[in-house]
């Protein structure tokens, strides 16, 4: 009996929002009605801790929980990106809660949750741990989706998201059942040093490969690629927006953080034999986003298929691989999340309660009528398309020149193609707001603190970032690298040498961790 | 070969005032967006020409510092480390040799003399202030893009000056044909960005190969050797980078969205769409000789789009009635002669010629833009007539800049053409020919345009006659420079272009036969002659204008339905492919459930419909379809 190896500092920042999600839930108990905006504001300071305490762990690299869980720079960049979205999703969420009466203790704690879940993604070395997070944040996301209860869509969103989701996650287990079958372990530490040793030639075995496909499906369904993105633009259109932004953002960067963790460090040896479904997938996923999102009409749902579509880009940089790619994929959700979290922003400035205002005609005439936040919104859709100096530029070169210097020329052709084709539908949203006399006058609430807080921050951000890409990247750069010599876990995985002796159920006991 | 080796020796000063020369334009960006509103209309049309004219006077210092260095010689500016990506560093450097001295004198010159102009043409528009904000914005994407000391930085200037373009062709926003063109523009700009994004990173790969990753001009041509043993890829980069350029500088066949792009401004048809923006993709092509003379195949098919190009702009100008669209079809027409020089070899003609066309195609519109003005907004030529006694500033100006692009000797268009020419001679009879041809041509079509214009007595109704009036100095004043310009532009003593670029491209003259010499002249003499038969003559030049004669002149008109043929031929099946796999792929289920559901009361009913609709079903089905697929993938590979 190995008793857990408890390492509180792996696990603060989760700890920390749990805690306060929790004080979220109880104390809208007893508050008065006029209150509630206390919650927002609890949520973020609890979000600002999380992140301030993931900063603090810079530069440590342990292991943690028995291999469970790695305390490493990749898994805190994570939680960077994590709390960047969570923080923005709370800003924005300040009014609009209010605005369409929902329940502000559920909706911020369950925020502050999915997050949690979104963190152990991130961290997570095992593939327990993995689907753990993934369920945690899942649930609560489900839950946020149709959190407007007496709204349609919203409910056909919300049940379509969890029926597909446990869909997708009876795929994931199974593969992780696979996997497990072959390699006798889910830490991801020893299936990697099972694979090296066993299949050397990186062929793999058709139990093991099952299995890799299976946790691509599933893995591929949280990230919306392509075929399994089919729900994306009903849900997306369907949740709250701020939810929307939140998943587009969150959800998509801690699955990727997870994707790329099993798949470089576990199957790594098995590039050869995943390199071309993830190129295939790569390819679907940009042609079927950004050929669908030209026929749109609804912002919220053409922002659903670009979600998809950059979520093509991702994969390329996956693909590619590398330091240069892993980085590039890291540079790339920054860059993602900043201008979506600013689009959306946008869309929640300009709908009000039971009025939407989603379709395109209502942003009509809104360049002259809010110059400032026209202004803004152009500034995400230039930088989506991927205008330099803006931050989508940056992030698509990273991505296509790690593509090139990786060899995948055709890969970053089509990648080159298919953003031309983004063009037309993100320059159609400033068309209509420049160029088209608006039928009704929408009214937006910009003048909102704690939304146009995060509207600028976003646009700062998506300037700033752009211009100034090489602190970014560097950290980027130093994260990915944190993951590609994993920490302590290696401790207490066997030797390469010892490998071939020990067998599955045997899994070597680990030494004292190093801290 | 030698020439490269003379620039790779030559020295390289380090300075850090260059960056000014971008910055200063960018300073007026952010005074019209958050101090304009402050200070009205005043404050925004002293500080918006003003920053461009102390970015001019930066450009002056730094061309007078060249000047006094060994010839070959360049300035560098470091301003910060852009970009790094593994052995990839991009700095953000800005460089200035004796090609980018040329480009930034001539945008920070001529593009001060466009905004003081235009303080004068947008005197009545209430929205001045974001129209400065975007010429700034403008001015200084151009000067990154030229002073850019690697094509990455190059692109970034090359977007912003695509983007400026747009947003001002679609300034007037409140008419939708505009914002069309706007629209237009943009994406037809962004098929041309496609090619030189993929011609950028092939060059980048082929280079990687050899281990060197860089895109840096001056590292990239000093490897250069490296590249050479690999001719068909160097034809691809330098044929995917000609696509941006036919994007930008409107060549066949992406020049469509030009004449459209009139409906902008008219100081904004000067600056950009013919001074400046226009001349980019020229500019890439000059900046990258090296790599592009390792290419015949590419030079060919460059110089025949060059002249192919030219030839076919000509014919449409003969048609319009439209006094901008006259200018742009022009423009497309002078654009195809620089090419062409490119083509042939000879960088130094083409730059040449973009620094003379610069100056009487901008005095040309700002002239057209003075004649708008005071027609009220009028740009029929067929209502004009008479306009050289209402406003003898612009009308004689206007005289000088078609004398000046008819090739008359002793104004700057002559020399810079027959340049042009006489190399094309030295490589193609052919091309010599189409483009002696094409000279005839421009000088009867601008000529025509001339005497319908400003000629003889006035077809204005009697009420406009009264209105009519000269503009007010602002406008005349840029005018008259720029007419003066255009006349000294091409004389050897006052500046020798050629000679100033040498270092950079090398000097080679072909020997032409004198023939060969004067008849570019001679054609366009005839040109001049044939215009004045058909149209000075008469009391009513505009006579017989009224409607399309023939099926050629009906052809001309219509731009020879090349814009009906596109949108049959690539609009409309890919938008159709899209529709199509929006509704294959992603069955539509919103609305019908979304109705479905409306009629069940009741969450759960709806919940459960929701399972007998049958859609989450199709998505799960979907989903099954996508993994079996992988693994008939994973099937086939393993």
């Amino acid at each position: 009996m190995i008793l857990p190896e408890v390492n509180w500092a792996a696990v603060m920042p989760s700890v920390i929002l749990t805690v306060v999600g929790i004080t979220v839930l109880c104390w809208e108990l007893w508050m008065k009605e006029q209150d509630r905006k206390y919650l927002a504001w609890l949520s973020l300071a609890g979000v600002a801790g999380a992140a301030l305490f993931s900063y603090t762990l810079w530069g440590r690299n342990e292991s943690a929980f028995n291999g469970m869980l790695a305390l490493d720079a990749y898994a805190l960049f994570f939680n960077l990106i994590i709390c960047l979205a969570t923080g923005m999703t709370v800003l924005m969420s300040r009014h609009y809660v209010e605005n369409n009466e929902l329940p502000a203790g559920e909706y911020y704690a369950l925020l502050l949750f999915a997050a949690v879940g979104m963190m152990l993604m991130a961290a997570a070395t095992d593939l327990i741990v993995i689907f753990l997070g993934l369920e945690t944040m899942s649930m609560a996301v489900y839950v946020l989706t149709g959190i407007r209860r007496q709204n349609v869509k919203a409910n056909e969103a919300a049940l379509k998201y969890f029926l597909l989701g446990a869909f997708a996650s009876g795929f994931f287990l199974y593969g992780v059942a696979l996997v497990y079958g072959v390699t006798g372990s889910v830490k991801l530490g020893e299936v990697a040093t099972y694979i090296s040793t066993h299949f050397s030639d990186g062929a793999g075995s058709p139990m093991l490969l099952a299995g890799m496909v299976l946790l691509i499906v599933g893995f591929g369904f949280k990230v919306a690629a392509a075929p399994f993105h089919a729900w994306a633009p009903d849900v997306y259109e369907g949740a709250p927006t701020t939810i929307t932004a939140f998943m587009a953002v969150g959800v998509k960067a801690a699955a990727f953080a997870s994707f790329v963790r099993v798949f470089l460090l576990s199957f790594g040896a098995l590039h050869g034999q995943w390199e071309a479904i993830l190129w295939a997938l790569a390819v679907l996923t940009m042609i079927v986003g950004n050929l669908t999102a030209l026929v749109q009409d609804n912002i919220k749902r053409m922002l659903a298929y670009s979600s998809i579509a950059h979520a093509g880009y991702l994969l390329v940089a996956m693909v590619a691989g590398g330091e240069l790619g892993g980085a590039a994929l890291m540079y790339y959700l920054v860059a993602y999340g900043l201008m979506n979290l600013g689009a959306f922003a946008i869309v929640v400035a300009v709908g009000k309660k039971g009025e939407p205002n989603e379709e395109f005609n209502d942003y009509a005439g809104l360049g002259f009528r809010y110059p400032g936040l026209a202004m803004m919104m152009t500034i995400f859709m230039l930088s989506l398309t991927g205008i330099p100096p803006l931050v989508g530029f940056t992030g698509k070169f990273y991505v296509f020149s790690a593509a090139v210097k990786a060899g995948y020329i055709w890969l970053a052709v089509i990648g080159v193609l298919n953003s031309v084709v983004s063009a037309y539908y993100y320059i159609r949203v400033v068309v209509t707001m420049y160029m088209q006399e608006g039928e009704k006058q929408v009214e937006p609430l910009s003048t909102r603190p704690a939304l146009a807080t995060a509207i600028v921050a976003a646009t700062v951000g998506t300037i700033m970032v752009g211009v100034l890409p090489a602190k970014p990247m560097a950290l980027a750069r130093h994260s990915f690298a944190s993951l590609q010599k994993p920490a302590q876990t290696a401790s207490s995985t066997p030797k390469k040498d010892q490998a071939a002796t020990s067998t599955p159920t045997a899994t070597a006991p680990s030494k004292t961790p190093h801290h | 070969m030698e020439h490269a080796h003379a620039a790779a020796t030559a020295a390289v000063h380090t300075v850090t005032y260059l960056r000014w020369i971008v910055f200063l334009p960018l300073i007026g960006v952010l005074f019209n967006l958050f101090v304009a509103p402050r200070t009205g209309r005043r404050g925004v049309n002293l500080v918006a020409p003003g920053v461009i004219l102390g970015a001019f006077l930066v450009a002056l210092t730094a061309f007078f510092d060249l000047k006094e260095l060994a010839p070959g010689s360049a300035l560098v500016d470091s301003v910060y480390p852009w970009i790094t990506a593994g052995e990839l560093h991009i700095d953000f450097a800005l460089r200035v040799d004796a090609l980018s001295a040329v480009m930034i004198l001539i945008v920070t010159g001529v593009g001060f003399l466009i905004h003081v102009y235009s303080t004068g043409y947008m005197a009545h528009d209430e929205d001045f202030a974001r129209f400065f904000t975007y010429l700034n914005l403008f001015t200084a994407s151009m000067l990154l893009l030229v002073l850019g000391e690697n094509l990455a930085l190059l692109f970034v200037g090359w977007e912003g000056v695509g983007l400026c373009s747009y947003l001002l062709i679609g300034f007037w926003y409140t008419d939708p044909e505009k914002a069309k063109a706007g629209n237009k523009a943009f994406i037809v700009n962004r098929i041309g960005d496609a090619g030189f994004l993929l011609g950028m990173f092939l060059l980048f790969w082929t280079l990687g190969e050899q281990g060197i990753w860089t895109l840096s001009f001056s590292e990239i041509q000093t490897n250069i050797d490296k590249l050479a043993v690999m001719p068909s890829v160097i034809t691809a980069i330098c044929l995917l980078l000609f696509v941006g350029a036919t994007g930008k500088s409107a060549q066949i066949p992406l020049f469509v969205w030009l004449p459209d792009a009139m409906a902008g401004p008219t100081p904004v048809s000067a600056l950009i769409h013919a001074a400046t923006m226009v001349t980019a993709g020229i500019y890439m092509m000059a900046r990258l000789h090296f790599l592009y003379t390792l290419s015949p195949d590419a030079l060919s098919i460059i110089a025949w789009v060059g002249a192919a190009t030219a030839f076919f702009a000509a014919t449409i100008g003969f048609a319009q009635t439209d006094i901008k669209k006259v200018l742009a079809y022009s423009t497309v027409s002078q654009l195809g002669y620089m090419v062409l020089g490119v083509g042939v070899g000879a960088y130094g003609a083409g730059v040449f010629h973009l620094m003379t066309h610069a100056f009487f195609k901008a005095l040309l519109f700002l002239g057209a833009g003075s004649v708008i003005h005071g027609m009220h907004e009028e740009q029929d030529i067929r209502k004009m007539g008479g306009l050289l006694k209402r406003m003898p500033i612009t009308g004689w100006t206007f005289l000088i800049g078609c004398v000046a692009i008819a090739g008359v000797p002793g104004l700057s268009g002559h020399y810079s053409k027959d340049l042009i020419l006489e190399e094309a001679y030295g490589k193609s009879i052919l091309l010599y020919v189409v483009g002696t041809v094409g000279a005839g041509m421009t000088a009867f079509y601008m000529f025509r345009l001339f005497f319908v214009t400003f000629w003889k007595e006035t077809r204005a109704s009697h009420e406009m006659t009264h209105h009519i009036h000269e503009s007010p100095w602002t406008m005349t004043l840029p005018l008259v420079i720029l007419a003066g310009l255009s006349i000294i532009g091409g004389w050897h003593f006052v500046f020798p272009v050629s000679q100033w670029l040498e270092p950079i491209f090398g000097g080679h003259h072909p020997h032409v036969p004198a023939i060969i010499q004067f008849m570019p002249t001679v054609m366009g003499f005839l040109g001049i002659a044939l215009a004045y038969m058909m149209y000075g003559r008469k009391a009513n030049p505009a006579e017989g204008m009224e409607e399309p004669l023939d099926a050629w002149h009906k052809g001309a008109l219509h731009k020879w339905y090349i814009d009906e043929m596109y949108d049959a031929v690539i609009v409309r099946p890919m938008t159709a492919l899209a529709d199509g796999l929006w509704k294959v792929i992603d069955v539509k289920v919103i609305d019908a459930t979304v109705n479905d559901t409306a009629q069940v009361t009741g969450i759960f009913g709806g919940a459960l419909r929701l399972w007998q609709t049958g859609n989450v079903q199709n998505y799960a089905m979907s989903f099954l379809i996508g993994a079996m697929a992988i693994f008939g993938l994973g099937y086939y590979l393993w």
